[in-house]
């Protein structure tokens, strides 16, 4: 997993609430049980004009289809962000996509977990500094990049100002030495069989055989 | 110390507290589907790791195969038939349970598992699949994870969760006759939004939750995710006991005193500590229908579409987009508005019991010529079951297209769903944009409105139409 330490970049202000995963990553778009390539899929139904017709094009009025947002590596958003549909689609098109952070007032759970598992950073600000960000980003979009850092657990806003956020430790660990959940609860396997051999004495109806 | 019921079940899954407050759970079952389910099964199988216990393991075809009658391997959804295919060699290959096309015991992995006895009262279970906290409703700790959560999952049988907070939401009051768990769930959901249970685990609890069946208890906990809650958990009591006893997967002899006795202590102690509290009067709930693109846009089926809020800019936007979008006006009456689809069918609203609600009201009527109405029972059992009580002559004879089952239309994929501007009535969970079909517009409700709805052409008030006959 790609670490995440610092981060200097164009950031874009996409301040709906309830943004859901069927927006993030449409089901029709779910073609392959691969993790790859999705990014040109991300936000389809909003990025793309009749999109899977031959008069298929990019919706200029989507913002990141606009100039100075092109480059965007950060989104800003609206509360219960990827909220909907577990699906994990949403996180890997985004990071396909090249988003590298995601700063919100709150976000869907599943999608939450489903970002630290794949080095993407989300931010929790409250809804008056994501407006003040937002505002300034807008005047000058390509001149004001977020820089943010997760040692620190801030993000420093194009006039200087400085915005820390929380992220439970586990999870800042686990983004800043990009480590994989997987070996790293591997590394307790005994302490889980040792809880298995007590709880099957406890609970012996919930082990199949 | 007084515990809640979530916090017994939590307890007991315990393998090692984090220092960082987060608490690493033994995971007692796993439950995969052919859409998401077969990306953790690939990437498992790409990075060369083991399933733990692949007993504990199942998997269903519910998302991308058809429901047609005699449906194969091939699916109107584009690339679908890959997904089937690897989740079933996958699943062969790892020797775990499949409930393939064909298998009497197929169908939408959160109506199968409780169906077939998987989910169990005080049992851990997550599934990469949002919905899986329809399993609350027999008292199982259950919720829906990421595909790289479930492959933890899979290899570690634990996965770490930071313990959320805890609601109890308290159904009192007489409720009407008409009104159903969904009409429950979607008055919560309108009082304290779609983000409302963000951050909580909640607890239905009071005489009305006490007083619904299995099967309601499962459609009222299947949304707790569209309250944005953790999950959703009702105390298991003589009637999901009942309903357990002799499934296939749910223990026997022995085994089964042991979990009876161990469910019996699975109630929230008197004077627990709830982070929140909401307390609902039945009352006042009448059967309840969306207007708009979120859960939260429900009103009472005699109600308006609610005036723009003033004041949160951000609410106003979506509230406008949403009207823009379905096509609607502030002030205007929902029910009367012309339909020309009805859906019953999903996780929330297909079991046995939602199609004798819907068969109710069709019996010896027809569904209006204008309306395209199709019924998919959630699983192969429901509809043998439905079929050996006649409900299908019912549903037929009304009119209504009568599936095989799996999640259809409850979703679109690029298959099949309702039309550009098509008004649907449907008994499903969520009325996103596109949700059914590009620029469809879905309006949420229980099974008897969609059939009421169906009937008439227009959305009805199936008060009304008990009424007229
Ligand atoms: S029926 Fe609908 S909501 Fe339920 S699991 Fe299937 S697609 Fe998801």
């Amino acid at each position: 997993m790609k670490k995440f330490n610092t981060h200097l970049g164009i950031a874009a202000p996409l301040l709906k609430i309830n943004i859901d995963t069927d927006a993030i990553m449409p089901s029709r778009e779910m073609k392959t049980v691969s993790k790859m390539g999705l990014g040109k899929s991300l936000f389809a139904n909003w990025r793309f004009l009749d999109r899977g017709t031959d008069k298929e094009k990019l919706n200029p009025e989507f913002i990141l289809n606009q100039e100075e947002y092109l480059s965007a590596t950060v989104l800003l958003a609206g509360r219960n962000m990827g909220c909907g549909s577990s699906r994990e689609f949403a996180v890997w098109a985004l990071v396909d996509y090249g988003i590298r952070a995601i700063i919100a007032p709150s976000f869907g759970a599943i999608f939450f977990t489903n970002c630290i598992r794949n080095g993407l950073l989300p931010i929790v600000l409250d809804e008056k500094t994501i407006t003040v960000l937002a505002d300034q980003v807008a005047s000058n979009p390509q001149g004001s990049p977020l820089n943010i850092d997760l040692e620190g657990c801030h993000v420093t806003g194009p006039d200087g100002g400085i915005y820390p956020f929380e992220l439970p430790a586990g999870d800042r660990v686990m983004l800043l030495e990009g480590l994989d959940a997987i070996d790293v609860t591997m590394k307790l396997n005994d302490a889980i069989n040792a809880f298995k051999t007590t709880d099957h004495s406890k609970r012996p109806w919930a082990y199949l055989r | 110390m007084k515990y809640t019921l979530f916090d017994k079940v939590w307890n007991d899954h315990v393998v090692t507290q984090q220092n960082d407050g987060s608490s690493l759970l033994h995971i007692d079952r796993i439950f995969l589907h052919e859409r998401t389910g077969s990306a953790a099964l690939a990437s498992l199988e790409a990075s060369g790791r083991k399933i733990k216990n692949p007993l504990h393991v199942f998997c269903t075809m519910d998302h991308i195969v058809d429901t047609f009658p005699g449906r194969t391997d091939q699916t109107t959804m584009p690339g679908g038939t890959e997904f089937i295919k690897v989740t079933r060699d996958l699943s062969l290959k790892e020797n775990i349970t499949l409930f393939d096309l064909g298998d009497v015991r197929q169908g939408i992995s959160h109506v199968v598992s409780t169906e077939q006895g998987i989910a169990l009262p005080g049992c851990t279970m997550i599934c990469p699949d949002s919905h899986t906290c329809t399993l609350g409703g027999i008292g199982a700790l259950a919720t829906g994870v990421g595909s790289s959560e479930c492959e933890h999952a899979l290899v570690t049988e634990t996965l770490k969760f930071t313990k959320p907070k805890q609601m109890r939401v308290i159904f009192t009051g007489e409720k009407q006759s008409s009104v159903t768990a969904k009409d429950m769930i979607l008055h919560l959901i309108a009082l304290h939004s779609a983000a409302g249970g963000s951050g909580y685990a909640v607890e239905f609890a009071g005489p009305m939750v006490e007083s619904l069946d299995v099967e309601a208890r499962l459609t009222l906990c299947n949304m707790a995710v569209e309250f944005s809650a953790f999950t959703g958990i009702i105390a298991p009591d003589t009637k999901v006991f009942e309903y357990l006893k002799g499934r296939p997967y749910a223990p026997v002899d022995e085994l089964w005193e042991q979990a009876m006795e161990y469910w019996s202590t699975l109630a929230t102690d008197q004077g627990a500590h709830f982070d929140r509290e909401i307390i609902i009067d039945c009352a006042d709930i009448a059967p309840t229908v969306t207007w708009g693109t979120s859960p939260q846009h429900a009103i009472s089926i005699d109600g308006q579409v609610p005036a723009l809020i003033s004041g949160d800019s951000d609410s106003r936007r979506s509230m406008e987009q949403a009207l823009n979008y379905m096509g609607l006006e502030s002030g205007q009456s929902i029910e009367g508005l012309p339909i020309q689809a009805a859906f019953i069918g999903s996780c929330t609203n297909s079991r046995l019991s939602d199609l004798r609600i819907a068969a109710d009201i069709l019996k010896g009527r027809k569904v209006s010529a204008n309306v395209r109405a199709i019924c998919v029972p959630g699983s192969t059992q429901v509809k043998l079951a439905a079929e050996k009580e006649g409900l299908d002559r019912i549903f037929l004879d009304a009119g209504f297209e009568w599936r095989e089952s799996g999640c259809s239309m409850c979703f679109y994929a690029g298959g099949e769903g309702f039309l550009s501007g098509e008004r649907v009535i449907t008994s499903t969970n969520r009325n996103f944009e596109g949700r059914q079909g590009p620029k469809c517009r879905s309006h949420l409700a229980s099974p008897a409105t969609v059939a009421a709805s169906a009937l008439n052409g227009t959305i009805t008030d199936v008060r009304k139409l008990e009424h007229s006959t």
